[in-house]
């Protein structure tokens, strides 16, 4: 008993961890379809800025350095300002390419990203200790759940909870959804196109950023690749929950959590190195019975 | 109609002078090298042809159907790992790779046999992932494939006992001429044209350009998609064929993001919707890293050596690939095949006459 209520745990932070991925997926989807690859390079970028760009294996602390406010603050600045310039740079010159283009343009993007960290930090793994206090476990009845993941459900909430308030009641929020809905229709009513996405950008920053700092505290290492993983699992959340919804984004990024930590806990031993191969395959089982995912949008489907 | 003495021969020829030109330059320069080439130019054209048949075997799925395909490595790595088994180390092969069923562990097979059963086994692969991924449409395909190339990756990387996890499988016989590549990269283009200009391509052309009015005249989505995936895919299987035993060795990061993305980037700097633009990108794209390479590793100016830094080659080719993207989506070849200079082509110069007098 003790231990299911663990496994659970267990797949709620992940699964929440996930669903803060794939709704900023989710989020630039909507406004653009852009499936947006850099995502996992706006992670990974996030990380290595609390430390000093060196070839160190334990390099010297940054942004890390300073007190946790700031260094929260800092790291959100940088990757908003990252999210911004890759929209401005990249992006915006191919808005209104077809879908696949600009799949493509953001797999491109995040190659260069990717090689531009490695060019500075160099392409080796890294520690960093920050957040070693928040590793001891808090006992509730008798279920230990440790401090890293209890930080992740609370980030996770707060920021679905603001991100739900801003969509049904700020104006930027509303104009977000008219613009998810039909882009062209939102813009004739006066939703101003560049604002809105860049706002899009913006958040799905803020979200990255969020993510980067929760996985440098779960983990304590660097990877040029540390981003990598998370978004793949988020691309599939937003997939299984239906491409343009983000409900189904958040609800997709849980059930691959549970699936995830499912998975791990109830496989044989020696098939559990396969973990993430069977969580794939369960994915494409479920897209062939769904196929259109759970949640269906009306601005997934193409207009005749 | 003036020009009324068009032979069979001249209309062959304007309507396949891409594919004609293209074979014709790849012969060319492998008789060239063949005759002049040092063992590294026999190497840079290996390799340059080995990159045409992968580009190719991506372009006669995404090419036609317009779904980009981040998966298709993953049939060459199942094509380079089963000759792999096959003509790999006898010796060795019952310690390293003591999981493989006897038939494979005790024995060796000629390699040609081994070639044809691996290509067999990718597009098989090819076949059975596609009749589960070409139900979906558009971008969930897309992501699919990228799921197809992360399931093999991973499970590749962790089944120790057949597949010798992360580690090299070294040891395999490198029979790879130029004149081998050249033959697989002219049955590779060669498929690639015979399949776009047979009706199930021309088809899936029109899915591509417009999938709910294709659909609406009758055309199989599905069928059409799945025929392509299975060609591209043991095109595919040849490519990983090549690369294992040009290298001698097979391992399973070197089938993953890095290739994938060497081979889009190629497939969209020439141009993804015609196979003169895969053909372009290839050359193009490998001239570019090759240059870079070099300026890597360092070029001496009388007394002092320049050299950028490592990584550098990666960053050029990324822009260049979001270059073309913003300013030219088509790519280089912007989407058209190499065609007869007019005053040749009697055919078709003669339509576009008429096309132009009736505007």
């Amino acid at each position: 008993m003790q231990n299911l209520i663990q496994i659970i745990v267990d797949a709620v932070a992940l699964g929440s961890l996930y669903a803060l991925v794939s709704l900023s997926i989710g989020l630039v989807f909507g406004v653009m379809r852009l499936i947006n690859f850099a995502q996992a390079d706006y992670i990974t970028i996030g990380a290595y800025a609390l430390v000093v760009p060196t070839a160190s294996v334990s390099p010297a602390l940054l942004l890390g350095a300073l007190p946790f406010a700031f260094m929260a603050g800092g790291v959100v600045v940088v990757v908003v300002v990252l999210a911004l310039l890759t929209e401005r740079l990249a992006f915006r010159p191919m808005r209104g390419s077809d879908p696949a283009t600009l799949l493509v343009s953001s797999f491109a993007v995040s190659y260069f990203l990717q090689h531009l960290v490695m060019l500075i930090h160099s392409g080796r793994p890294k520690s960093v200790g920050i957040g070693n206090s928040l590793s001891a476990a808090v006992e509730f009845w008798g279920i230990r759940v440790p401090g890293t993941q209890l930080l992740t459900m609370g980030v996770a909430l707060v920021m679905l909870v603001a991100m739900v308030f801003f969509l049904k009641k700020t104006p930027m929020g509303i104009q977000m959804r008219a613009a998810a809905e039909n882009f062209q229709m939102a813009r004739l009513m006066g939703v101003k196109a560049n604002r809105v996405i860049a706002t899009a950008f913006a958040i799905s920053g803020i979200m990255a950023a969020a993510v980067s700092l929760l996985l440098v505290v779960q983990t304590g290492t660097l990877d040029i690749r540390m981003g990598l993983m998370p978004v793949i699992f988020a691309f599939f959340a937003t997939v299984i929950g239906g491409m343009g919804s983000l409900p189904g984004a958040a609800l997709g990024g849980f059930i691959v959590g549970f699936v995830t930590v499912g998975l791990q806990a109830f496989l044989p031993p020696d098939l559990r190195a396969f973990r993430d191969a069977f969580v794939f395959m369960l994915v494409i089982g479920f897209l062939l019975f769904r196929p259109q995912g759970l949640i269906v949008t009306s601005a997934a489907r193409e207009r005749v | 109609m003036s020009n009324a003495t068009t032979t069979p021969y001249q209309s062959f020829l304007s309507r396949h002078f891409a594919v004609l030109l293209i074979a014709a330059c790849l012969v060319f320069i492998v008789c060239l090298v063949h005759l002049f080439g040092s063992v590294m130019v026999q190497r840079v054209v290996i390799e340059a042809l080995i990159r045409i048949v992968i580009v190719v075997g991506i372009y006669i799925f995404t090419g036609n159907s317009g779904i980009i395909s981040f998966g298709s490595v993953t049939f060459m790595a199942i094509a380079a790992y089963a000759t792999g088994w096959q003509t790999c180390c006898e010796m060795l092969k019952p310690i390293t790779m003591s999981g493989l069923p006897s038939i494979l562990r005790d024995n060796s097979y000629p390699v040609y046999v081994s070639a044809l059963t691996s290509v067999s086994l990718a597009a098989l692969a090819a076949f059975v992932v596609g009749l589960i991924l070409m139900r979906l449409g558009g971008l969930a395909a897309s992501i699919s494939t990228l799921a197809i190339l992360f399931i093999l990756n991973v499970s590749y990387s962790n089944w120790e006992t057949v597949t010798m996890g992360t580690a090299s499988m070294v040891g395999l016989p490198t029979y790879i001429t130029p004149w081998i590549a050249l033959g697989a990269a002219l049955i590779a283009v060669v498929c690639a044209w015979v399949f776009q200009n047979s009706a199930r391509g021309i088809l899936l052309r029109a899915t591509r350009a417009d999938e709910v009015a294709a659909a609406a005249c009758g055309v199989s989505l599905y069928w059409s998609r799945l025929i392509a995936w299975t060609l591209s895919g043991a095109v595919m299987g040849l490519a990983g064929v090549l690369t294992a035993h040009f290298l001698g060795t097979v391992s399973i990061n070197s089938y993953f993001l890095n290739l994938t993305f060497l081979a889009l980037a190629m497939l969209v700097v020439g141009g993804m919707k015609s196979l003169s633009g895969a053909v372009v990108g290839v050359v193009v794209v490998s001239t570019i890293v090759d240059m870079f390479r070099r300026l890597e590793a360092g070029v001496s100016l009388g007394d002092t050596t320049l050299s950028l830094p490592a990584g550098t080659q990666e960053l050029v080719l990324a822009g260049v690939m979001i270059v073309i993207l913003m300013f030219r989506k088509d790519g280089l070849m912007g989407g058209k095949e190499f065609c007869l200079p007019k005053r040749w082509a009697v055919v078709r110069s003669e339509s576009v006459t008429s096309e132009r007098n009736a505007q």
